[in-house]
């Protein structure tokens, strides 16, 4: 049994926990403990996802008439490229990996911290600068070229600071790499005695191929951008065409990281999925070893789908058929995982917590997305529905309606261990059903609309559209409004919220085993494991009201304590 | 931990026998480049440079010592290299010469004749 | 006097564990490495296959007498570096540091050449732009990538000159332990950066050099 923080002790002012260890403002920019560099990371992109959410803001505001209400049309680019570059980059690739994924790895496989703790910090301030960096630009002028910095539009014809988004975009693409390097050799190298591969919970798996994918793919971004700036710069023709170089190669360069790029903002938001399911339907998760080949696959194969970006781009014919046939491939690992997920969920017993409302909202919303995508995959559908809003509506589909979903599920699932604080759950459910409310009124229009013609990026369109767009729009201010709200519910918690006990949910999993929050060295002995993953059946189920339960529930699971 | 009684010559050993063969085959394909070789010329000269890579990584960065991890690991990156080539390259290879430019001249032989799907 | 106690950090249960850490996590930034360099070399790839005769009447300007001499300095430097690391494990702290500096040496040596270098091919108008000497335009593409390619690799050149200068100071002055691991990772680092010229030197030395 490891050592208790029973309900009522006031566990976050204990020596032992990791939050009263150092109480500075210099204790926090200098840490090296992981928990505390996952919540520097928390702060941030958040403070980013309500820039990149407040210049959306503006822009579907905008929309709402077809000659535009406001903005001239080189703010309207400028606006909906921060939006992109700050969503993708500063928001949804480090979201769940360097927030739940650095909280979590080494508790999870029983570890004291990250196999390189400095490394750890040196990536947070990497990814601070840089994106800092790169919204001081986008603010003061920034770029119309959108996220996507295609040439020749970057590289020549382009005004605005085009140099140093892509500059701070680079910065920001290291920590990624460094956050990669640093969870693989955790994992390898880290798991606790009887910690086996197999005995791993599903996010772990999700935070190792998503590391892979981050270490293997970023570069080619990094390398993409330089070239730009050193087209632009310095004058040096790499994609000029009237020199003989092909702006479709800083596509296939472009893509070959943007498209694992969306597998980095899924895989992990299908790690905490299979972490929340079976908790909330009290049973183990349906075929977990299939759960793990296909992060595998979904992992290897998205390196070979980038093509279908560029159907129309002047690819040839045999790319693009190479590249339709492997994005229909891809799609079969993740459909086998929303089979899993269901299956789980048949016969569970299942109850309706904040985290669970928005894992349920994940796995219709992603398959929606996901379907759309295999549209998407078609070359001759392609064709039609490229550069729409069916394509903007297909992406915000799986990665807000899924990664953003599965973010908020992990930041509801795990914010007791985070702050040894309960957050109210009406509010919470409230929140969850509105964003699912508001996420599908803002998005399912622009499938139509995006079918019926109206292209994306166009800052005036045709009238026949308005209607779409004012139903968009209002749908974003109601998403809005739902994002907003658990600012001030959490922030609500930390001050008055109810002290939460070690495993609040009854949850299987060692970051459970041990107090909330945690002691800095996170385990004050490394348990040892011998029991397989999700041993739901074994937990007597108990309403979450009466969270008077100790630490961890004596079962065939906690052998070690 | 250190063990100060091996004798030194030991760590020089090796390292100096690697140095001798990189700078060999480095001369012989500096040479090379000379020879009228034609087309030979440069897969000639990229082997003999993958054949020092090869003694670098297996016995300067010790691969060869290494365990499976380690190895496969070092294997990955060149791994993904081949997919960015292989899949970037099914697309330059079969460009239509006059329709999409960006087809390697060796490959646009006769327009007539080339004329299918692809 | 071991200084294995001061070289074990957290959260390393023991030493050889926290080596081999090292190793994974050094050869896991090589792979990166590897896919940067690559994206690079597939653009070189591409426009080669594109523009073979563009290629050869560009390539037939290069220094080829800086290159080759530049490939002898990093591969003595790959061997001094591999020196160091073994002797650093065998706690041969002169060695090391005698090592460690040859390294610096060489690699001085090599940016030295390349600045050479550099002023031979400005000298000589090659940058690309509206007063390149050469034609058809296609011979910019390679000069273009030219720059990058030699740029790229010197900027990594000098990151780990710095580092390993860093050491050896830290390793004369005590404040680093010869047993440390990390002597690992900058030896990695450092063969991987010689291995970028060796590929390097055929494709943009010995191009049609006959």
């Amino acid at each position: 049994m490891t050592d208790a923080a029973i309900a009522d002790v006031a566990v976050d002012t204990q020596p032992a926990s990791y939050l009263g260890a150092g109480h500075t403002l210099l204790s926090w920019l200098t840490t090296t403990d992981h928990k505390r560099i996952a919540i520097l990371y928390a702060v941030s992109i958040t403070l980013f996802f309500f820039i990149g959410g407040i210049a959306i803001g503006l822009v579907r505001l905008e929309l709402m008439a077809p000659r535009g209400l406001f903005l001239t049309s080189e703010a309207y680019n400028r606006l909906f490229s921060l939006h992109g570059i700050i969503m993708v980059w500063f928001f949804l690739v480090p979201s769940i990996p360097a927030t739940m994924g650095n909280f979590l790895l080494p508790l999870m496989i029983g570890a004291h911290d990250v196999a390189f703790p400095r490394l750890n910090l040196f990536s947070w301030y990497l990814y601070v600068f840089g994106a800092a960096f790169t919204v001081y630009a986008l603010i003061s002028g920034g770029v119309d070229t959108g996220w996507t910095f295609y040439t020749p539009l970057s590289t020549s014809y382009a005004t605005g600071y085009v140099v140093a988004a892509a500059t701070g975009v680079f910065v920001v693409g290291f920590s990624s790499i460094a956050t990669g390097v640093n969870f693989i050799a955790t994992a390898h190298m880290l798991r606790a005695p009887g910690m086996t591969w197999f005995r791993l919970p599903l996010f772990v798996w999700a935070m190792y191929t998503v590391s892979m994918v981050m270490v293997l793919a970023t570069p080619v971004l990094a390398m993409s951008l330089l070239l730009v700036i050193a087209e632009r710069a310095f004058g040096l023709p790499i994609f000029d065409a009237a020199r003989g170089g092909d702006p479709v190669l800083f596509q296939h360069l472009f893509w070959f990281y943007s498209h694992p790029a969306v597998y980095i903002m899924i895989l992990p938001a299908m790690g905490v999925v299979s972490e929340v399911i079976p908790c909330f339907a009290r049973k183990t998760i349906f075929g977990y070893a299939f759960m793990v080949y296909a992060l595998i696959t979904i992992a290897v194969i998205g390196f070979m789908v980038w093509g279908h970006h560029m159907f129309v781009a002047g690819q040839s014919p045999l790319a693009n058929l190479v590249f339709s046939f492997l994005s229909f491939i891809v799609a079969v690992p993740s459909a086998i995982k929303v089979f899993n997920w269901t299956a789980t969920l048949h016969r569970g017993e299942i109850t309706f917590e904040a985290p669970m409302l928005y894992a349920l909202g994940f796995v219709g919303l992603f398959t929606i997305g996901g379907l759309t995508g295999l549209f998407l995959a078609s070359v001759p559908i392609d064709i039609h529905a490229t550069d729409t809003y069916f394509v903007i509506a297909h992406f915000h589909f799986v990665m807000v309606g899924g990664t953003v979903s599965a973010y908020m599920a992990g930041l509801h699932f795990w914010w007791p261990k985070v702050t040894g604080r309960m957050y109210s759950e009406a509010w919470a459910r409230f929140a969850a059903i509105t964003t699912f409310l508001g996420f599908n009124a803002t998005f399912l229009p622009q499938f139509v609309m995006g079918w019926n013609g109206m292209p994306r990026r166009y800052h005036y369109y045709p009238d026949v559209f308005q209607a779409w767009h004012v139903m968009s729009s209002v749908g974003a201010l109601i998403l809005a409004v739902a994002y907003v709200l658990p600012l001030i519910y959490f922030g609500w918690s930390l001050i008055y919220g109810r002290r939460a006990g070690a495993n609040p949910w009854n949850a299987t999993g060692l970051e459970w085993q041990t107090s909330s929050p945690p002691p800095k060295e996170n385990f004050h002995r490394i348990p040892r494991v011998d029991v397989e993953p999700y041993a739901y059946g074994e937990f007597v189920h108990l309403p979450m009201a009466d969270d008077r339960t100790p630490p961890s529930l004596p079962s065939p699971a906690s052998g070690g304590g | 931990m250190s063990n100060s009684h091996r004798r030194p010559m030991h760590i020089w050993l090796r390292p100096v026998a690697v140095w001798v063969a990189l700078v060999l085959l480095g001369l012989v394909s500096l040479g090379a480049a000379y020879l009228p070789l034609n087309a030979f010329n440069t897969p000639l000269n990229l082997a003999i440079a993958g054949v020092m890579v090869i003694l670098l990584w297996l016995f300067l960065m010790d691969l060869i010592g290494s365990d499976a991890l380690i190895r496969l690991i070092a294997v990955a990156g060149l791994v993904w290299l081949s997919f960015m080539f292989a899949l970037t390259f099914s697309d330059y290879f079969s460009r239509a010469c006059e329709d999409q430019p960006g087809r390697p001249a060796a490959f646009c032989v006769d327009q007539k004749i080339n004329r299918g799907a692809f | 006097m071991s200084d294995a106690a001061t070289a074990l950090r957290e959260p390393w249960p023991d030493l050889d564990r926290q080596r081999e850490g090292v190793s994974v996590g050094i050869w896991l930034f090589i792979a990166s490495e590897v896919l940067f360099f690559g994206a690079l070399l597939l653009g070189y790839a591409v426009y080669r296959a594109l523009y073979p005769e563009a290629f050869r009447i560009a390539g037939a300007e290069t220094e080829v007498f800086y290159g080759s001499v530049n490939l002898l300095l990093l591969l003595t430097s790959s061997v001094t570096m591999t020196i160091a690391v073994d002797a650093s494990r065998h706690g041969m702290r002169r060695t090391v540091i005698a090592c460690l500096a040859l390294t610096i040496l060489l690699g001085a040596a090599f940016l030295m050449f390349k600045g050479l270098e550099y002023s031979a091919d400005i000298a000589k108008g090659l940058l690309p732009g509206a007063h390149f000497p050469l034609q058809p335009p296609q011979t910019q593409l390679f000069w273009g990538l030219y720059w990058v390619m030699t740029g790229v690799h010197a900027i990594h050149l000098a990151i780990g000159i710095a580092i390993v200068g860093t050491f050896a100071v830290m390793l004369w002055r005590r404040l680093m332990p010869i047993e440390s691991p990390a002597m690992l990772g900058v030896a990695t680092y450092w063969h991987f950066v010689d291995t970028v010229w060796i590929i390097l030197f055929p494709l943009l030395y010995l191009v049609d050099r006959s």
